[in-house]
């Protein structure tokens, strides 16, 4: 099945109210929205608040199941789930990251962790959940061990961007952190041996690389991808060599492959590559944008490339197109979009008008082109 | 807090005089017109002088300018001096009063006017992240500045 010849359409499932002030994240929870178990999303706001909803399984509508109020005092701008769906963490613009944990019907703020001078942007938990990182306005990044009690211990503060760090994405299978800056760059940090984490790479302009703040990143699901989003109009996909990431030598060096431009006329805020491969972008003029490689299939099942290495003997990089756009997905800037892991096909997005809706990407089967 | 004031001595200018906008105007809900986007921006007080934005030639008719098919919003202003730190609290300002002033697509972007800050291209990219811009408003010392900017001319 070939995304170049399928058409589709972005169905609006649902619109979750409640928040009362732009929401600026969501994230799925892990291991849920299948098997019989019912998907879960998180979304934080500038209303100081995280909601908790739940998808009803006998109507498949989402239900606000808990809303986690009265901890933090400012905006919470990011939260991210524990690997295993245990733990929830958020990060406010009051310099600290909660921690909770569901308990019973509820969820119970079972530690802050303090340390940033100002306002913390996006948390990360590593593949294995043994490390999270944290980021914020006071240009540094944080990396804390995960120790048992809920206890988290800080083993790093990396300082090496120059402005703001917007946000910090684990690779999905090494122990490599990625933070991306209103200083335009990208940077790159890996340990060398016992806790000593410094910056292997920094993809600035003159890499090919983004002119103005970079908002978001995301990796794709082999991990040997990345696209990154900016204020500078464009998406840049990266690349590495799998195999020399998978060896441990942190210094895989990640290479610039393609720029998107002339698609957004307003800032990226957002942007979320599924785990078949389809990158969603959430922009300030209000719309959802998908786009996916040419000439290649959906990742089905097997998540593993046949003969990857002859990827790189190519002589043309792989290219990219628009597969959708939603216009006005939103009635204002769309903060974040997010595949949900579950192989569902359902997208989550995050607006400033308030709402969060539920989208699923539906293959318009009778629109199939003939393949050429 | 710097003691003396960035600028001792502004050039202060006559209030123009306003024009009364006919009320059976048949667009007057649906448009959004940059004279009424002016009315009510031009009163906002200076952080750092008892006159408004207006009088100090901050801002003027001009600095407005709307495109209502793709709902968006310029604001061009010129700070009093070049090396003016105060740019980015008028930049808050702005925000701030225009808040709920009309449809929510609209996109609202805010600059100095070229050549008339030092730092022109650090200060336009700070007043135009929205994150900055939000965190911010929740500073209460801005906030509190924000606030006698925006309401002394009621009090």
């Amino acid at each position: 099945m070939s995304l170049v010849d399928e058409s589709f359409e972005l169905k609006e499932l649902q619109v979750l109210e409640g928040h009362a002030d732009r929401v600026w994240s969501v994230a799925w929870k892990p291991a849920t929205g299948f098997d019989g178990v019912p998907a879960v999303l998180a979304s934080c706001s500038g209303d100081k608040t995280v909601r908790v909803w739940e998808q009803s399984p006998s109507s498949g509508s989402f239900q606000c199941k808990a809303v986690l109020e009265e901890t933090h005092t400012r905006t919470v701008r990011s939260c991210a789930w524990s690997p295993s769906g245990k733990l929830l963490a958020t990060a406010s613009f009051d310099a600290t990251t909660a921690v909770w944990e569901h308990v019973g019907d509820d969820y119970e703020c079972v530690s802050t962790l303090e340390g940033h001078e100002n306002e913390v942007k996006s948390i990360s938990w590593n593949a294995s959940g043994s490390l999270l990182a944290t980021c914020g306005r006071d240009k540094s990044v944080w990396i804390w061990e995960v120790l048992p009690g809920n206890e988290f211990e800080c083993v790093s503060v990396l300082q090496g961007h120059t402005q703001d760090v917007k946000m910090v994405q684990w690779h999905p299978n090494m122990d490599i952190l990625f933070s991306c800056s209103y200083d335009n760059t990208i940077k790159v940090w890996a340990e060398d041996g016992d806790d000593d984490w410094h910056c292997v790479q920094t993809l600035a302009e003159a890499n090919n690389g983004h002119t103005s703040t970079v908002w978001a990143l995301s990796f794709n699901a082999t991990g040997d991808k990345m696209a990154t989003c900016s204020d500078d109009l464009t998406l840049k996909i990266w690349g590495s060599d799998l195999l020399t990431i998978q060896s441990g030598n942190g210094s895989a060096p990640w290479k610039h492959i393609c720029t998107l431009s002339g698609y957004h006329d307003r800032t990226i805020f957002s942007v979320h590559w599924s785990r078949e491969g389809i990158i969603a972008s959430g922009a300030a003029d209000d719309a959802i944008r998908l786009f996916a490689e040419d000439g290649d299939g959906l990742v089905l099942n097997n998540p593993s490339h046949n003969g990857c290495d002859l990827e790189f003997f190519v002589v043309d990089e792989p290219k990219y197109h628009l597969l959708l756009k939603k216009d006005k997905a939103h009635d204002m800037d769309v903060n974040s979009v997010q595949w949900s892991s579950a192989g569902n096909r359902l997208l989550a997005s995050a607006s400033d008008d308030g709402t969060i809706k539920i989208w699923e990407l539906i293959s318009l089967a009778g629109d199939q082109k003939p393949p050429l | 807090m710097t003691l003396g004031l960035i600028n001792a001595n502004p050039v202060v200018h006559a209030k123009k005089k306003r024009v009364a906008r006919p009320l059976d105007d048949p667009h007057a809900d649906d448009a959004v017109d940059p004279l009424e986007i002016y009315d009510i921006v031009r009163d906002i007080r200076d952080p750092e002088h008892p006159y408004s934005l207006e009088q100090l030639s901050v801002l003027s008719e001009e600095s407005i300018t709307v495109d209502e098919k793709l709902g968006r919003i310029l604001i061009t202003f010129t700070p009093t001096i070049q090396h003016c730190s105060m740019a980015t609290v008028i930049g808050l300002c702005l925000r701030e009063k225009l808040k709920d002033c009309f449809p929510a697509h609209f996109k609202v972007d805010i600059k100095v006017a070229p050549g008339s800050h030092a730092d022109e291209e650090a200060v336009n990219k700070q007043l135009n992240d929205k994150e900055r811009v939000a965190a911010a408003l929740e500073n209460p010392n801005l906030r509190q500045l924000v606030t006698e900017c925006l309401y002394s001319s009621e009090l």
